[in-house]
């Protein structure tokens, strides 16, 4: 039998439609190999033993009934412990929320379940998705499936380290400054997170409203844009999703570039990346070329802001966001049995205190300073500005070429600890994927290659607002062409 | 540098409680990242209106309607304690 553990959501669903295999065959095998390999990677915080083998099984009786199973069918997915799934623990990988089961779904969840989807499990993460190693999470740290001495990338490390590991067929993330592209990019997956407004973010915990988007990690390309067409799309549950059409971006694939012009930012380019990181960028700088893109080269001067305005513009949400955290109605509450609280702010802040891990408490007391009286217009108002310049700047840059091209960091993965403890060394290996969100472009990240150390290096790809067409072709094409996309981690 | 007391005060009005580890790390820590942050202040920004979301979109408002909400047992089954219908919280002095 045909390898069901790394193989693409296109050749599984077709295999169940067809009825050449059970989706409770799959799901089965799928739950076992996934509880094996977490003692190892830790990827997944729970998963959904019951509920996946009855989706399954209404897959099955679709399929032997002669009914549609949809688009996804028995496709099992890893959903980053973010997305609100109903009567599933729902922790976003935070001990505030270690035992919160949510009375429903996210859109995203409700839409991939209704074509067809089978949610494995819930994936681990940095808490709050704060992070850029899934350190930073109350259930233990995520390893690298490609060297378990090695981060996984963040924050949503325990998608991208199932996906990569076989536990999963595909999975979702969520991105505010780059959370699913850099784990794609450390663990050798596909990760797209779409334009702002594509993706519903109802049931979706907040982290930076303005910021955040969920998007699929998969094997291939054509894979994501399976996804995508599933999950994009107006909804009335979000007031910022974009009443946009969807395209069927998985039939329309082409890696034949003729037209289109690929920028390269000069400022991207100006400091050095990893030797490795170097070689790869130039092998798909040579693919793009060879598949008939014009490349030019492009500057956008605020590129250095990127980070300073990312981590005013994330903490100051953030910190209003997790304000809803107060330990009354939901999630963990100090025990004050033997040491009652003087007055209600302190009942929120012991339960708050021990709550929330230290890197989310950094980020709430940056946001708050941000937004406190004085000096409100020197941090948050003035990285409000600046991102609207540095957004024009962008929006200029995407009248001058069709689709940048650049690392996603300018490293592979860093070593577990290696990095923990110097939060602004972490904060600035966001560099490149964090402007995306602020001017709400979408972006994505493709195998490119690989390290001398055996690790996976990525190549991100970033296009103008609701122009995802061009920068999955992009992609594709350098997929296609290096074809890194089948290599598979040892020992597994 | 921003002194304990002004981190303090911080924390107050998040309202968390950090612990003596937390106190000890995070003066300096603030300190270099706020410098780093400090960097966008030689920007020109007279006259930019502030971007608060990323792309071109209009508010849009709905009917406030009511619409049965049948899971109240599932969000209460949430609270840390409860009381039949209602949330309990310990009395505060």
């Amino acid at each position: 039998m045909e390898d069901i553990y790394f193989t693409t959501i296109t050749s599984l669903r077709d295999r169940i439609r067809r009825g050449d295999i059970k989706a409770r065959e799959v799901i089965e095998k799928y739950l076992g190999r996934a509880q094996k390999l977490n003692q190892r990677l830790n990827a997944f915080i729970s998963l959904n033993q019951e509920g996946a083998l009855a989706q399954a099984d209404k897959i099955d009786q679709m399929v032997a009934s002669g009914k549609d199973p949809g688009p996804l069918a028995g496709v099992p997915m890893a959903i980053k412990d973010m997305l609100c799934t109903r009567g599933l623990k729902t922790t976003a990988a935070s001990r505030i929320l270690y035992n919160y089961v949510p009375p429903y779904s996210a859109t995203v969840v409700e839409r991939l379940e209704a074509a067809g989807a089978i949610t494995l499990g819930k994936a681990n993460q940095d808490e709050f998705a704060m992070g850029s190693s899934s350190e930073n999470s109350f259930f233990g740290v995520v390893k690298n499936p490609w060297d378990e001495n090695y981060v996984p990338g963040g924050s949503s490390g325990g998608t991208a380290a199932a996906v990569a590991a076989g536990m999963s067929v595909a999975g979702i993330g969520t991105d505010t400054g780059g959370s699913i592209r850099q784990p794609a990019h450390f663990c050798g997956v596909v990760g797209v997170k779409p334009t702002y407004g594509r993706v519903s973010r109802y049931g979706i915990i907040a982290f930076a409203s303005s910021l955040d988007q969920a998007g699929p990690m998969t094997r291939t390309i054509k894979d994501s844009a399976e996804m995508m067409e599933v999950i994009c799309g107006w909804d009335k549950m979000d007031a910022t999703t974009a009443k946009v059409q969807v395209p069927k971006w998985s039939t329309q694939l082409s890696s034949n570039l003729k037209g289109i012009k690929i920028g390269l930012p000069k400022e991207y380019y100006s400091s050095a990346f990893a030797p490795d990181t170097q070689k790869v960028i130039d092998q798909a700088l040579a693919v793009v070329r060879e598949a008939g893109a014009q490349i030019v080269e492009v500057s956008i001067p605020l590129t250095e802001f990127g980070v300073p305005i990312y981590y005013l513009v994330a903490a100051s949400e953030a910190s209003s966001n997790l304000a809803r955290y107060d330990g009354v109605r939901f999630g963990h509450r100090a025990d004050f049995s033997k040491k009652p609280a003087e007055d209600l702010a302190e009942f929120y802040s012991r339960s708050r205190g021990e709550g929330f891990g230290t890197e989310v408490k950094r980020r709430i007391m940056l946001g708050t300073y941000a937004l406190s009286s004085g000096y409100y217009d020197a941090y948050y108002r003035k990285a409000c500005q600046v991102r609207r310049l540095l957004r024009d700047q962008f929006k200029k840059v995407f009248t001058e070429c069709d689709a940048l091209l650049t690392p996603v960091a300018s490293t592979p993965a860093f070593k577990i600890g290696e990095r923990i403890a110097d939060p602004l060394q972490m904060y600035m290996n966001d560099i490149y994927t964090t402007s995306t969100n602020l001017v709400g472009i979408p972006g994505l990240s493709v195998p490119g290659g690989m390290s001398s150390e055996g690790l996976p290096i990525g190549v991100q790809i970033t296009a103008a607002h609701f122009c995802e067409e061009k920068m999955l072709n992009v992609g594709f094409a350098i997929e296609q062409a290096l074809g890194i996309w089948k290599k598979v981690p040892n020992g597994l | 540098m921003i002194s304990e007391a002004q981190l303090k005060r911080i924390a107050e009005l998040a309202r968390l409680q950090l612990t003596e580890g937390e106190l000890a790390l995070y003066p300096k820590q603030f300190s270099s990242i706020l410098e780093y942050f400090e960097k966008i202040a030689k920007i020109p920004t007279e006259k930019v209106e502030p971007l608060v979301t990323p792309t071109d979109m209009v508010q849009t408002l709905r009917g406030d309607e009511v619409k049965p909400w049948e899971h109240h047992n599932e969000s209460l089954a949430n609270a840390p304690e409860r009381s039949g219908n209602l949330f309990k919280v310990p009395p505060v002095v």
